[in-house]
């Protein structure tokens, strides 16, 4: 049975809906009542069927929606993708890793056919049949970062490992939450990371960069983020702040439901195997308040997440200018029944 | 999560004697496939099981990364060490099973580089077999310069000319020939990376040179595996597993953890990866520290090990593992 995709937008009349089914394989992040910030790091292997962790790289009813949405940011502003010259290889193992995880998890949708160097991809959600040559960037439309991950959902960020460090070295990045590639580029670990607060401990980032520079080839790794957008927006960058940063301000009690998205980032980080680079891909996940409150235990714990959230959090999430209007109206979900432990929405 | 690699099975398909000293290996997968992908540098961990005891030791890929229908390392026998390259040389022939671990790379190119200039001592030359054909299949920029005691030695010398030409350069000790290391260090382009594999002494020496001639650290690569060197017996105290035990003569610290059921990270067993770092909580004696990745004052701090290839002497040791 294949994926029924969905025709939608993300930006002007914002027509993105999750179904009932999708609705009910959300990547929910509270497996208790209460959010500590932590770096929870854990292998990223299949999961349960109908989960998102179902398949390592994860295909769901917004596929064709969201890769035109990205195309219209390429249009505009083509820098959200970028390659250094050295990441050419990095660029062939994502190639690879992608349409080999696709064609493995969804036969129906998507096909590829190896002999040597001649490779015949077909993604029929896309409409794309194209022979090219492993190697041969001649033989390819765009870069092969940038081809297969304008068939692919999520950012992507592929960094180097050189000199016991990572280097954001390429990447494309049109989904993101609040950050930006072009200012990135070419940083390292500690550069980047470098407007974060609470984590000002040094010793957070050494763990996490030595954790980062042993992942292993066939042994993926994630984790979660979350934060919340008003409006079903995938394009939250900074360059892009004029635009979105003031929806913040439109949340009413009346328009809650509609317009408040709890967006959760599932960030996985893999070893490439000819270039020894990494790739982190982030795949952004919305779910509209009116949808996640039809699961009562969701609707309770995230209530009691929000409104017990502390204010440093809140600040560096972006969500104090409606938190409150949030937490007031998720109120009525919660009539103060006990919250079963786990994720699931049941 | 742990931080071991993940394991392959896979059968020995020969084993080639490629002069008096090595033995070359090859092994595909017990299953048919195809083993991993892998980029030039990186080695696997080969288990080897002799009746009793278990031994980890990482050898170098030298096979292409362009195929990866079977894997090939080479073994140097060292007849003092601690046994793990005479079970190889003595032990392994074809149709054998074996496990080995998946690739990892401690020892990666530099793609920014515009030229490579590779300096190998002895079987320090394995990593390299596998970098020149990557950089090969791709027109890249390189150069090698292999140095060993005798011609019969000069392990490969033979393929990589057959293979590169001018582009290997070798020297012959007993020949009377001499790597030219200042001079070939002084008349490199602009953007070149060099990377060095061999003993430790040579290592440190292209370093010193290389520094002193004001190469930057960052473009100067080595691989500086340390193997696990005997030494007299000790008692440790595990606290957290709350096991006592003892590191045999012939054995690794870690290897002994291991040998107590515990399954503490490692990447390299060689020093050079900082997985398998332990805390030290008391002490009472000496510590023979071995590996390359703690610094100068932790080493003297007396604060950690590095088990894989670092050892003591003394009446008591208590590790937090
Ligand atoms: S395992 Fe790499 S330093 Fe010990």
């Amino acid at each position: 049975m294949g994926i029924n995709f969905r025709k939608e937008t993300f930006r002007d009349d914002f027509s993105f809906r999750n179904s009932p089914e999708q609705i009910r394989r959300f990547p929910f992040p509270f497996h208790e009542d209460s959010y500590m910030y932590a770096v929870n790091i854990e292998p990223h292997t299949p999961g349960p069927k109908n989960t998102v962790f179902e398949h390592l790289i994860d295909v769901d009813e917004h596929y064709i929606s969201e890769m035109e949405d990205r195309a219209l940011v390429l249009a505009e502003d083509p820098l959200r993708c970028q390659s250094l010259p050295h990441m050419t290889l990095a660029g062939w193992d994502l190639l690879e890793l992608l349409m080999t995880q696709k064609a493995e998890s969804y036969p129906e949708h998507f096909s590829l056919t190896r002999d040597g160097d001649n490779w015949h991809w077909i993604n029929r959600p896309l409409g794309i049949d194209d022979r090219f040559t492993f190697g041969d960037v001649s033989t390819l439309p765009y870069g092969p970062m940038a081809y297969i991950t304008r068939q692919s959902q999520g950012d992507f960020c592929v960094l180097d490992q050189r000199d016991g460090n990572l280097w954001m070295d390429a990447g494309i990045v049109t989904t993101q939450a609040d950050w930006s590639l072009d200012f990135d580029i070419g940083m390292n670990f500690f550069e980047w990371h470098a407007p974060v607060p609470l984590a000002h401990d040094m010793g957070i980032f050494n763990r996490a960069l030595k954790f980062l520079t042993n992942i292993q080839q066939g042994q993926p790794a994630r984790r979660f983020n979350w934060t919340m957008t008003i409006n079903p927006r995938l394009d939250t960058s900074p360059e892009n702040y004029h635009k979105w940063g003031v929806d913040r301000t439109t949340v009413t009690p009346e328009n809650v439901g509609q317009k408040v998205h709890l967006r959760v980032e599932l960030q996985t980080f893999w070893r490439l195997p000819r270039s020894n680079a990494l790739v982190f891909p982030i795949r952004c996940y919305l779910i509209k308040m009116d949808e996640l409150v039809t699961s009562p235990k969701w609707a309770r714990r995230f209530h009691r997440v929000l409104r017990d959230l502390p204010n440093e959090l809140a600040e560096y999430k972006g969500l104090t200018r409606y938190r409150q209007t949030v937490v007031e109206w998720l109120s009525q979900y919660d009539d103060g029944a006990p919250t079963s432990s786990g994720f699931g929405p049941d | 999560m742990s931080a071991g690699t993940r394991k392959i099975d896979v059968i020995v398909t020969d084993v080639v004697p490629v002069n008096e000293l090595v033995k070359r290996f090859h092994f595909q997968r017990t299953d048919g496939q195809l083993l991993p992908t892998f980029s030039g540098g990186a080695h696997v961990v080969v288990e080897m099981r002799d009746d009793d005891r278990t031994r980890l030791n990482p050898y170098s890929l030298m096979s292409s990364p362009l195929d990866t229908r079977d894997y090939t390392i080479s073994v140097r026998r060292d007849d003092t060490g601690r046994g793990g390259s005479l079970f190889m040389h003595q032990r392994v022939n074809p149709g054998m099973r074996m496990v080995i671990s998946s690739p990892v790379n401690l020892f990666s190119l530099d793609l920014r580089a515009r030229k490579h200039l590779m300096i190998a001592g002895g079987i320090g030359i394995t990593p390299f077999m596998a970098q020149t054909s990557q950089l090969a299949g791709d027109a890249g920029n390189f150069e090698l310069h292999y140095t060993c005691r005798t011609e019969t030695l000069a392990t490969y010398a033979d393929v990589l000319k057959g293979r590169y030409g001018r582009r290997i350069h070798l020297y012959r000790d007993d020949q009377g020939e001499r790597l030219p290391l200042e001079q070939l260090l002084a008349s490199q382009p602009l953007g070149t990376h060099l990377y060095i594999c061999g003993p430790a002494g040579m290592i440190e020496w292209v370093r010193r040179t290389a520094a002193e001639a004001g190469w930057p650290d960052d473009t100067v690569h080595f691989e500086h595996f340390a193997a696990p060197q005997p030494g007299k017996p000790f008692d440790v105290t595990l606290a957290i597993s709350g096991k006592q035990i003892r590191v045999s003569e012939q054995q690794s610290l870690l290897e002994a953890i291991e040998a107590a059921g515990i399954d503490p990270p490692y990447l390299c067993r060689g020093g050079v990866c900082g997985q398998c770092e332990t805390k030290v909580i008391s002490y009472d004696g000496n510590f023979l520290h071995n590996d390359h990745w703690l610094s100068e004052e932790e080493h003297q701090s007396g604060r950690k090990i590095m088990p894989c290839v670092s050892r003591f002497e003394g009446k008591s040791l208590v590790l937090e593992r």
